[in-house]
């Protein structure tokens, strides 16, 4: 890459770096760990790529009141590390290695226990960003409850640092459960056995099939976790273990060139499953059971078929994204699909970023 | 013709009689929410229909430049919901229908005047309910719940409206109708739901929420605890909390709310508590019963001195209507009353409540404490008598409170929102940097600043085009194919 670099390490030199390269009218790339590169769409070479690496301290871990502050550019893995050693975690998962949390929150990452603690947007409680003209703002607090003036945090959530720097996170942690179950089921509908799982009255904190086999994961007190996956062989069948199995929570794409995420009604996952096995019989699967969301691995020439996977899916109320792939085959393809409320998001867009100096195209839409 | 006149001639001709007010003596029903210290008697009140009713007001209303300010129940405590004398009220209480109930989605599609608790009971059948839960729940809108992002005692566990809504439909501020969300999850592009829920009216008038479904959990269990002080209630609250329990709800009550709760509705906690704790447990049965165990064990250690577990509904009914009257009840003691939400780290909640109290004793009033310990979120209700003169000093005990929980890291407004009452106290919250960023949202929404104005925010941001040069198009953009981000 051709552009100047900057490594800021602090909020306030960020500021001034933003503020300098805008002044100047230079477009501004931003990057983690560089674990989502290919996520997005390709977007334009920046003048500047702005690493949050040197924005790497954990401001703050208060365990007593299970939050924690971190800069940006700290890896996922070391807040865990962190408030691991108090019994909590930051209830997010999604696998990429290195994933920084300032990644995590513009990409809107997640994994397999979104099934029970949501996704970023939902556990992120405070947020400090650095607009493209170098204004550093707050939004939210330090306490979870907390409803005073916008919540910019849920805005820069997945916005793939088009409205401006992701500088400092706050988030909501929860208690790391003692034991863990797990139970794995051979079956090819896995919504009817997720269905089954829920009617004895177990609460799985994940649940996902690789194409074959459900996963249903309890996380609790070590009785209870072992009597939910009682419960489940019990309704649905399967072997229960203490360890989740090989490939847990991995994308699908992981080798192969291009990944899929497409979402839908959580009723309509059986149809969602066969529209996909219809148009691309070669995918690989992984589905995030009653969350709405299925991954999948292709090779780019399945994206032929990308348009009429999407109208086949806008039918159970989803969507279809091109989550990953080189720069030269999403170049060629409409990576993000129809988008709702377009408009307002143009207008957003003019208002945070008005000289469209922002991570130029990585989220690029037909009207 | 004044513009708002002309506004009025307008609903008149195109909306039915009965849905159009301007009787002076039927305005004052609308000239406060449940935060009775502010009113204003709104210019015209219109009771929308349908969607079509408010987009045709708000569309008037942008073209005369008349301000308007949506209202659900008007149940809420900050004065979001107070109207203009130069403006039109919209009332959305008509707008009642569960329009898609859809349990096998997880979901269902509610206009805003839906009442709360109506949700859970058209979706209890099926093995759902709806989680957030305003003690007003009774009454309480959707729509107002969306506007406040309203919370609730379960909220510790739940989340709040914002985690529960997945889509919206907007009739923003130039009358125009706009969809975000929907259905299924991780709509693409920017997160406008979320930016919506919680926007207090100030981003246009919500016409249909879709919102999540929760399956109804296998077990509840309530337990009741009682204990001498406040201090070892507070202490059992950071003893289950450290000991990894999330309970649904944890929330406290202190010697006076006590008081109040039996002088109203006889919900018969123990005699001579100077606290009670009422921790709720829910999930699987087995999770439930070893939890419950848990908390009863580390209560007893807190030195509870009465611990009773409810023994079906209506036990657990009782000590939770105990709870959720408490606000009015506190009536039954205190002429006059000021209800406060501020929000503290809940580590710090011995500290500020000792601080509360000294703060109380020297402006020789009493404040009687009602919180979600959980959370750290506080509802200290000021008693006073207005008829003794003590109105001022109430309302500075009340803003002493405010200032308590921003020292110690916490936050003005937990779950009653800014509305009209707090808009003072956002600066100290914020900085005007942090408050002018925020409304670059309101300008992408509402240039032209109609949409309840003069709630959350204390000066109005103008929004104009900022000078700078245009780089870097995308080719995409350039060939005029594509919108760039």
């Amino acid at each position: 890459m051709s552009s100047d670099l900057f490594r800021p390490t602090s909020i306030e030199r960020l500021g001034e770096m933003l503020a300098t390269a805008s002044g100047d009218g230079r477009t501004v790339g931003i990057r983690g760990a560089g674990s989502k590169e290919t996520w997005g769409a390709a977007g334009v070479e920046p003048d500047v790529v702005l690493s949050t690496r040197g924005l790497d301290r954990i401001v703050e871990h208060a365990a007593g009141d299970l939050v924690i502050t971190v800069e940006a550019g700290v890896a996922l893995a070391e807040v865990q590390r962190t408030v691991g050693s108090a019994g909590q975690w930051l209830a997010l998962d999604p696998p990429e290695p290195g994933a920084t949390v300032g990644g995590v929150i513009a990409t809107a990452a997640t994994g397999p226990r979104r099934l029970r603690f949501g996704t970023p947007r939902d556990l992120l409680i405070g947020i400090t960003v650095v607009l493209a003209d170098g204004t550093v703002a707050r939004s939210g607090g330090k306490v979870v409850k907390n409803v005073a003036g916008y919540d910019l945090g849920k805005l820069f959530t997945g916005s793939f640092g088009t409205l401006g720097v992701i500088a400092e996170c706050t988030f909501r942690l929860h208690p790391r459960p003692p034991a863990l179950r797990v139970v794995t089921t051979s079956t090819d509908d896995p919504s009817a056995a997720l269905q089954a799982v829920t009617k004895t009255g177990a609460e799985p904190t994940a649940a996902e099939w690789d194409g074959s086999t459900l996963t249903t994961v309890f996380e609790s007190i070590e009785s209870a976790a072992e009597q939910q996956a009682d419960w489940v062989v019990g309704a649905i069948g399967g072997d229960a273990g203490s360890a989740l199995p090989p490939g847990f929570g991995a994308r699908p794409w992981e080798g192969m060139a291009v990944g899929l995420k497409l979402t839908h009604r959580i009723g309509a996952m059986c149809e969602a499953l066969a529209v996909l096995a219809r148009a691309l019989p070669d995918a690989v699967v992984r589905a995030h059971v009653g969350s709405g969301v299925v991954l999948a691995g292709v090779d780019p020439g399945a994206l032929a078929a990308l348009e009429s996977l999407r109208s086949s899916i806008a039918g159970l109320g989803g969507q279809v994204v091109v989550a990953c792939a080189p720069d030269d085959v999403k170049r060629d393809v409409d990576v993000w699909g129809p988008v709702r409320g377009l408009a307002v998001m143009r207008r957003l867009k003019e208002q945070f970023d008005p000289d469209g100096l922002m991570c130029p195209g990585r989220f690029v839409v037909t009207p | 013709m004044t513009a708002l006149a002309e506004l009025t001639a307008d609903c008149r001709a195109r909306l039915k009689p009965s849905q159009v007010i301007t009787e002076p003596a039927e305005l004052r029903t609308y000239e406060c929410d449940g935060l009775s210290s502010y009113r204003s008697t709104p210019g015209v009140v219109v009771l929308a229909e349908s969607t079509d009713d408010i987009a045709y007001v708000v569309g008037r209303c942008a073209a005369l430049g008349v301000p308007f300010v949506a209202r659900g129940s008007g149940t809420g405590l900050s004065g979001g919901a107070l109207p203009r004398t130069d403006g039109v009220l919209i009332v959305t209480s008509r707008l009642n229908r569960i329009v898609h109930l859809a349990p096998d989605d997880e979901r269902a599609v509610v206009e805003p005047g839906v009442i709360n608790a109506n949700l859970t009971s058209a979706a209890a059948p099926h093995g759902y309910y709806y989680a957030p839960d305003p003690s007003s729940q009774q009454v309480c809108s959707i729509g107002g719940n969306v506007a406040e992002n309203s919370g609730g005692a379960h909220c510790l566990k739940y989340g709040f409206t914002a985690h529960h809504v997945t889509g919206l439909e907007v009739v923003m501020p130039d009358g125009s109708t706009e969809q975000f969300g929907g259905m299924a999850p991780d709509p693409v592009g920017y997160d406008v739901v979320g930016a919506v829920v919680g926007s207090e009216g100030t981003l246009g008038v919500v016409t249909e929420v879709t919102v999540r479904l929760l399956r109804t959990p296998q077990s509840v269990q309530t337990v009741l605890a009682a204990f001498r002080t406040i201090e070892a209630a507070g202490d059992a609250v950071s003893a289950i909390i450290a000991a990894g329990v999330l309970p649904a709800a944890i929330e406290l009550m202190d010697a006076l709310a006590i008081e109040a709760a039996e002088a109203a509705v006889h919900p018969n906690y123990p005699a001579g508590a100077g606290a009670v704790l009422i921790v709720e447990l829910d999930g699987p049965s087995c999770e439930v019963v070893a939890q419950l165990a848990d908390v009863e064990r580390l209560c007893l250690s807190a030195q509870a001195f009465d611990i009773r577990i409810a023994d079906g509904e209506a036990e657990r009914g009782l000590i939770w209507k105990g709870r959720k009257s408490a606000f009015a009840a506190v009536g039954r003691i205190s002429p006059d009353y000021i209800v406060q939400d501020g929000v503290i780290p809940r580590t710090a909640l011995a500290e500020v409540l000792q601080a509360i109290d000294d703060v109380a004793a020297e402006a020789g009033l009493r404040v009687a404490n009602v919180f979600h310990a959980g959370d750290g979120n506080l509802h200290p209700l000021v008693l006073f008598d207005e008829s003794q003169g003590e109105t001022e000093r109430a309302e500075a005990v009340s803003n002493r409170i405010i200032e308590l929980c921003l020292e110690h890291g916490g936050s003005i407004t937990g779950e009653h929102g800014v509305g009209h009452d707090k808009v003072v106290h956002m600066g100290k919250m914020f900085s005007p940097v942090d408050l002018d960023v925020m409304q670059l949202v309101r300008c992408a929404f509402d240039p032209a600043g109609i949409s309840n104005p003069g709630k959350v925010f204390p000066t109005p941001r103008l929004c104009g085009e900022r000078p700078g040069r245009r780089s870097g198009a995308h080719p995409l953009q350039q060939a005029g194919v594509a919108d760039v981000f």
